[in-house]
């Protein structure tokens, strides 16, 4: 495998991140629904796939030597849609039918329907064996590009996920990394010390331990370190004889202060206060980017 | 009662068709439930080990891959028992195939009644229900191994997922060899004055004996074979029930929103006609021999030809 090159810095990377935690809230916004939590947590990560990361042709979206990427904690839909509007699939302004009637842009991923959208994904779990599918048939078809996987560190807990990692690593298959987006919060949770307080599905190394346990190669990384995402996805993508798992430790709501682990922001719409202190924290002006 | 000439087990000429179609058709690959064993895509695998993908016990996952490898141009032909493919990969089969339209063929194995010594957690008898009710999806379910080998030739021409009815028990041959199964369209077996008979998969051998033995009574049995009960062929069923205006469904497959569903519906709505679903009723299955189990649950020739007696009579 070649290393990728793209003509964007990590500071260029940042600087996306940011613009796209700035639409995503206006798209929820004007939706009046959505999720913002986890599209946050995921936002830098997408960043640098998006423009560090997938050899990819925006104009030629069904190129078929294309690396692959699957969202598969797909209820983060905005984000991605967002870096892809970013990285030039389709118009920015596009993005603000999120959620609309006759929108490309449906509450989770569709195949059908958004240009750059490799698997519909949505029922947790499935996304994931989708994105397996699409490394075995890369194999069984002699292609050699990397299929990467998003999941959430809540989709864990489905069975399917499980099933899939045994599979994965008994054909070895070393042209797949997963991205295991460990924010420690999911849309409920078990409670903690009170009915406010929610605490992670996987405490310490729990996560890394399971995936390792089913015979991946394990990596972790901070996922807002734009720098070292870049240097571990491509660290996982060069992974021989086994396929790799990358659990990012994130923060739910990063980069808003009032959303930062606090599960309530899952799905949630901000009020126009909420929106304008957003804007703020996020250096846009208070009306947003749009 | 007339007895057809034997013949095998759809299951195993479904092993031995794919097998063929792989030697012209570098798209098809194939993905084993842990069950190659019994559904005969063991054929497949010594022929092309590296076009077999053995998936282990993950129905789940196994429905997602197909969909990852669809993706990519393939034709993946999914096999295990119908149970775990219609019941427990169910939610992979909707949101990654159907929604989709990936073109991924789903090879219901052990469909039906008579599953061997299995009992009711194998034994899957409303499969044609759930997966008719699933936008997007076809539903095939063939009578022979003649038109098994047919109808798997179309259904991978075609393009779109598929749901294909396999069966374990050896089935009488109904069809000539040149046979031709088109994809949507019912064919008629028997032509008769009396009552209309529709039947679908391994039921319509029983309804052509039974049409026979009735036939030596003086009740003139007009058979429709419906071998894709999904889309339906609305048209050939309308005319079919005008020929004797008394329609008869019947079918290896619980009586509520399979064949006999599928074809109340299309009569209630354009031309409503006295009938009987004749089937399965609203019951789970048991372990049991294959005569036993036929007998008991009503859908021998013999009893196939009663309930058709029956609507005769009472009409």
């Amino acid at each position: 495998m070649t290393q990728t090159m793209t003509n964007y810095t990590p500071d260029d990377m940042a600087e996306f991140a940011r613009q796209a935690r700035v639409r995503i809230l206006e798209a929820v916004k004007h939706a009046n629904g959505g999720h913002v939590g986890g599209p946050y947590s995921a936002a830098d990560m997408l960043a640098v796939l998006y423009f560090g990361m997938l050899n990819i042709r925006p104009d030629e979206p069904d190129w078929p030597d294309r690396d692959r990427f699957v969202l598969s904690k797909g209820h983060s839909s905005i984000a991605l849609y967002t870096m892809l509007a970013l990285r030039g699939y389709f118009p920015v302004e596009e993005l603000l039918t999120f959620d609309s009637i006759d929108s490309r842009l449906q509450g989770h991923p569709d195949m059908t329907l958004t240009p750059g959208i490799d698997m519909s994904s949505g029922s947790l779990g499935l996304g994931f064996a989708g994105a397996l599918g699409i490394a075995l048939g890369a194999r069984a078809t002699g292609r050699d590009f990397t299929t990467f996987v998003m999941l959430g560190d809540g989709e864990c807990n489905e069975g399917v996920v499980w099933e899939g990692a045994h599979v994965a690593a008994r054909y070895a298959l070393d042209n797949v990394v997963a991205i295991v987006d460990h924010n420690k919060l999911q849309q409920f949770g078990w409670t903690g010390e009170s009915l406010d307080d929610r605490i992670t599905p996987y405490t310490g190394t729990q996560l890394a331990d399971r995936w390792r346990a089913f015979g991946w190669e394990v990596m972790e990384m901070d996922g807002h370190d734009i720098p070292e995402v870049l240097a571990t996805l491509e660290a996982a993508k060069q992974v021989e004889g086994r396929p790799a798992a990358v659990i990012a430790h994130t923060v739910k709501g990063k980069g808003v202060s009032y959303m930062e682990g606090n599960y309530t922001w899952h799905s949630r719409v901000p009020n126009d206060e909420e929106f304008a202190i957003a804007m703020r924290e996020l250096g846009e002006s208070e009306g947003g980017a749009s | 009662m007339t007895a057809l000439a034997p013949g095998k087990a759809l299951r195993l000429a479904f092993g031995e068709t794919i097998t063929d179609l792989a030697a012209t058709d570098k798209r098809i690959v194939v993905l084993d439930g842990d069950t190659g064993s019994s559904t005969f895509t063991s054929l497949f695998e010594a022929e092309y080990p590296d076009r077999f993908f053995q998936m282990g016990i993950t129905e789940q996952n196994m429905l997602g891959m197909a969909a990852g490898m669809a993706s990519l141009g393939l034709v993946p032909i999914v096999s295990t028992f119908s149970c775990f493919i219609v019941s427990r990969a169910h939610d992979s089969i909707r949101v990654l195939i159907a929604q989709p339209r990936a073109n991924v063929k789903l090879m219901g194995g052990y469909a039906g009644l008579l599953a061997g010594m299995t009992g009711k957690t194998h034994l899957m008898f409303d499969d044609v229900s759930i997966m008719r009710a699933m936008a997007n999806m076809t539903v095939v379910a063939p009578a022979d191994e003649v038109e098994t080998r047919s109808a798997l030739k179309a259904i991978i021409e075609y393009d779109g997922p598929v749901y294909f009815r396999l069966t374990r028990s050896d089935s009488p041959i109904l069809f000539d060899d040149d046979y031709e199964f088109k994809l949507g369209k019912a064919v008629t077996v028997r032509k008769g004055t009396d009552v209309t008979v529709f039947s679908t998969g391994v039921q319509t051998a029983r309804a052509y004996e039974a049409a026979e033995a009735l036939a030596l009574e003086g009740i003139d049995v007009h058979l429709v074979h419906v071998p894709t009960i999904k889309p339906l062929d609305v048209d050939a069923v309308v005319a079919a029930a005008a020929k004797t205006g008394l329609v008869v469904t019947t079918e290896e497959h619980t009586i509520i929103g399979g064949l006999g569903g599928a074809i109340a519906e299309a009569l209630g709505v354009n031309a409503p006609t006295p009938m009987t679903l004749h089937g399965l009723q609203d019951v789970f299955g048991e372990s049991g021999p294959d005569g036993a189990l036929l007998d008991k649950y009503g859908i021998s020739a013999e009893k196939t030809a009663a309930a058709i007696r029956d609507a005769v009579a009472n009409r």
